[in-house]
């Protein structure tokens, strides 16, 4: 054995690129390019208008420097906003999706021919700046559920876009959540109406193909009253030596019992060995219990990205509501990540639960950065929060900021961290068992992150558990 | 010794950690279904001997051979050995959070059959293999679904490596002063285990700094290492002559014969 930090990496597995004829706008933002954004979404004016008051506040905003991570200057001229394959305008069905585009999908794992359908899940493909396929719109549809992609609802569904989009990440919010809301192409658009358990699992698969662009998606959720619905985000890129953006913004609305499931796998391309290439992830995703007894909670597993900047809280206004968040954070080779959650606490009897596990190797840099608010008139809310870090090697790092504020007295507050080591001797029990190294530091990341695995739906916490191994292959020796 | 046939043959082992010379050259033989114990004083090696032969990256060996059922056993990985059949009971076991210890062991029980060229086993067929061999030991499962190792006490951990053992059935089971730290209602029972998993193929290596586990296990050789060196082997009754005079007396005069 030749320590700690030895094995070669297994390269990025999703690295492709797809061969397409794309539509590709000229790099650069200004208001002409966002009227062309929205011109080809065909937008009704208030889009437009809302996109633009967002890109006027964005102007007079500055980048956030306070996350714990290092990256040059972002160009955001030399930036495309839109790219989009080339296909036929409007697709009558599935069939006559570009078979290019098919076949990326499936090689991706993700099949969007409604033949070989994913049991139980609906899957909305994002390639660069449009939805290409929507599957199992109209089996949804019968239980009166609205699965598509944001730019088709913005049209269609005018009366809902309006009012949620920006109700819970205001257009000002932060500075790439107003880029987002100037220049967003696609995302997904779900609504569950009032006592609806949605049938089918959802799904939107991001792939970023074309280079030089930003994939800037919205994502709108909204649980009508006494609804449940489970999502799933999964995401990947080509290899490339530049950095990509992804700015993306989520927003999801629980109403009185309503509960939403969020669970994002993300794979981002992280980038090579020395730190060349590899997106940037810089992400608004925040959840609100709008109604009594409602229940948003965010499930996590980061394993790409160069950079990760985000998250996803939850503002817990609705009496007697619950925000979870449950995170598995992996910074290997040069990544760095600066992630966790806000629990804003406004209702009475709110609670929330903060599960996170950040795994450091090679010599990734990992962040947790968490924010518990009591609010004055949070009356008996509680908090459980558990940080824990596992360090792989001895030239990676963890780091934890948990920010505290309580306003109300009668709050009860917990909060356990652990910082673990991967020792020889760890993985020298289990080989001595017959075990090999590789299976030994699987095993023991994957106990690690146990408590946040058993949160996902069953398929994908398999292929968490995979993606897991995938990017840890190599940083034990 | 010619009654039966070499299982394990260490031949002039020298063994360093972080540049300090342990082991200065120990020779050893046993034959299949044999118990030998290693005695000694505190530092004179013996659990570097244990890690040695069970492939511990943190000990490199400066010179000697050890042959382990005709093969080289220090060209082995530490899984191949284990897959061939060598297990150590450690002093320390380590606690793996949030995989239970039936988990694990299913797990390792699988890479060890799989180098017999047998079929891996669903959680199901592990299930009654265990029970069976729970059975034999005469223990319950109420360690099975716990984590391995964590939030077990001192004596749990030991029984826990007992019952792997049992599990994964070795040919040389390498038993790291599985005593310490237990008290004697728990000496008793690993002993006992230990008794009960005896038989003609597999041998022990009983590692102790004490003779009181040899009064439970009735071991075919004695050896005492002090100093890196083996300086006497015997039968049962050098134990008894260690627990009576102390250490002291080989490190004077034993040197000699």
């Amino acid at each position: 054995m030749t320590g700690i930090e030895a094995h070669v990496q297994q390269p990025y597995k999703y690295g492709f690129v797809t061969d397409i004829e794309s539509e590709v706008v000229p790099p650069g933002l200004n208001e002409d390019v966002i009227r062309l954004i929205s011109a080809k979404k065909q937008e009704p004016a208030w889009m437009l208008e809302w996109r633009l008051k967002a890109y006027r506040n964005w102007l007079k905003m500055s980048e956030p420097h306070w996350p714990n991570v290092k990256y040059g200057p972002i160009d955001y001229q030399a930036i495309s906003y839109y790219a989009a394959p080339k296909q036929r305008p409007k697709l009558e069905s599935l069939d006559q999706v570009d078979p290019k585009l098919v076949q990326t999908f499936e090689k991706l794992g993700i099949p969007i021919e409604e033949q070989k359908r994913l049991s139980g899940v609906a899957v909305d493909a994002v390639f660069d700046s449009v939805s290409v396929a929507t599957t199992f719109q109209a089996e949804l549809a019968k239980y009166g559920v609205i699965f598509m992609p944001i730019s088709q609802a913005v049209r269609e569904h005018a009366d809902l876009v309006q009012k949620y989009l920006g109700s819970v990440v205001p257009h000002n919010d932060n500075f790439f959540a107003a880029l987002n809301s100037a220049v967003f192409t696609d995302g997904s658009f779900v609504y569950v109406p009032k006592g609806v358990r949605c049938p089918l699992e959802l799904s939107t698969y991001f792939r970023i193909n074309a280079s030089a662009t930003g994939q800037f998606e919205r994502t709108l959720i909204i649980a009508d009253e006494g609804s449940y619905v489970s999502y799933l985000e999964g995401c990947s890129a080509p290899m490339r030596d530049e950095n990509q953006l992804h700015a993306a913004v989520v927003e999801l609305v629980a109403l009185d019992n309503a509960q939403i499931k969020y669970s994002t796998i993300q794979n981002w391309y992280p980038g090579d060995e020395e730190g060349r290439g590899g997106i940037y992830n810089f992400v608004t995703k925040r959840g609100k219990c709008a109604g009594r007894n409602s229940k948003i909670s965010w499930t996590q597993v980061e394993t790409g990205s160069a950079i990760t900047w985000k998250y996803p809280g939850c503002i817990l206004q609705g009496d007697n509501s619950i925000g979870e968040f449950y995170s598995v954070a992996v910074t290997s080779h040069r990544q760095q990540a600066d992630t966790g959650t806000k629990m804003i606490h406004l209702g009475k009897n709110t609670r929330s639960t903060i599960v996170s596990k950040g795994i450091s190797a090679g010599r990734g840099q990992n962040t947790y950065r968490g924010l518990v608010k009591i609010m004055k008139g949070a009356e008996g809310a509680r908090n459980y929060s558990q940080c824990d870090s596992m360090l792989i090697g001895d030239k990676c790092g963890a780091h934890t900021f948990p920010y505290i504020d309580v306003r109300n007295s009668t709050a009860i507050m917990e909060h356990e961290a652990s910082t673990s080591k991967i020792g020889e001797d760890q993985i020298f029990y289990l080989r001595q068992r017959g075990l090999s190294s590789e299976d030994a530091v699987s095993m023991i990341v994957n106990g690690f992150c146990k408590e946040v695995f058993k949160e996902l739906p069953m398929e994908f916490a398999v292929e968490a558990t995979r993606l897991l191994g995938i990017s840890l292959e190599g940083s034990v020796g | 010794m010619a009654k039966t046939k070499a299982l394990l043959e260490v031949k002039g082992l020298r063994v360093a950690v972080a540049g300090n010379e342990i082991l200065k050259g120990v020779d050893l033989a046993m034959g299949e279904g044999e118990v030998h114990a290693i005695m000694g004083p505190n530092g004179s090696g013996k659990s570097t001997l244990a890690q040695v032969l069970a492939g511990h990256p943190a000990y490199a060996v400066l010179a000697g051979t050890v042959r382990y059922d005709g093969k080289d056993l220090l060209e082995l990985d530490p899984e191949e050995r284990a897959r061939a059949g060598v297990f150590l009971a450690f002093q320390y076991p380590v606690e793996i959070r949030g995989i239970t210890n039936s988990y694990f062991l299913r797990a390792a029980l699988n890479a060890v059959r799989k180098n017999r060229g047998q079929p891996e086993l669903d959680p199901i067929d592990f299930l009654q293999v265990l029970e069976e061999k729970l059975k034999a030991i005469g223990w319950d499962d109420s360690m099975m679904n716990r984590p391995v190792n964590e939030g077990f006490s001192g004596g749990e951990k030991k029984r826990n490596e007992i019952l792997q053992l049992a599990v994964l059935e070795p040919r040389l089971a390498i038993l790291d002063e599985t005593d310490s730290g237990l008290d004697i209602d728990a000496l008793k029972t690993v002993a006992e285990a230990v008794n009960q998993l005896r038989n003609a193929e597999r041998s022990f290596l009983i590692v102790t700094h004490y003779q009181r586990l040899l009064n439970y296990i009735k071991p075919d050789m004695v050896h005492v290492l002090a100093d890196g060196r083996m300086v006497r082997s015997g039968g049962p009754e050098l134990a008894l002559e260690l627990e009576a005079r102390g250490y002291d007396w080989l490190r004077d005069g034993a040197m000699v014969s």
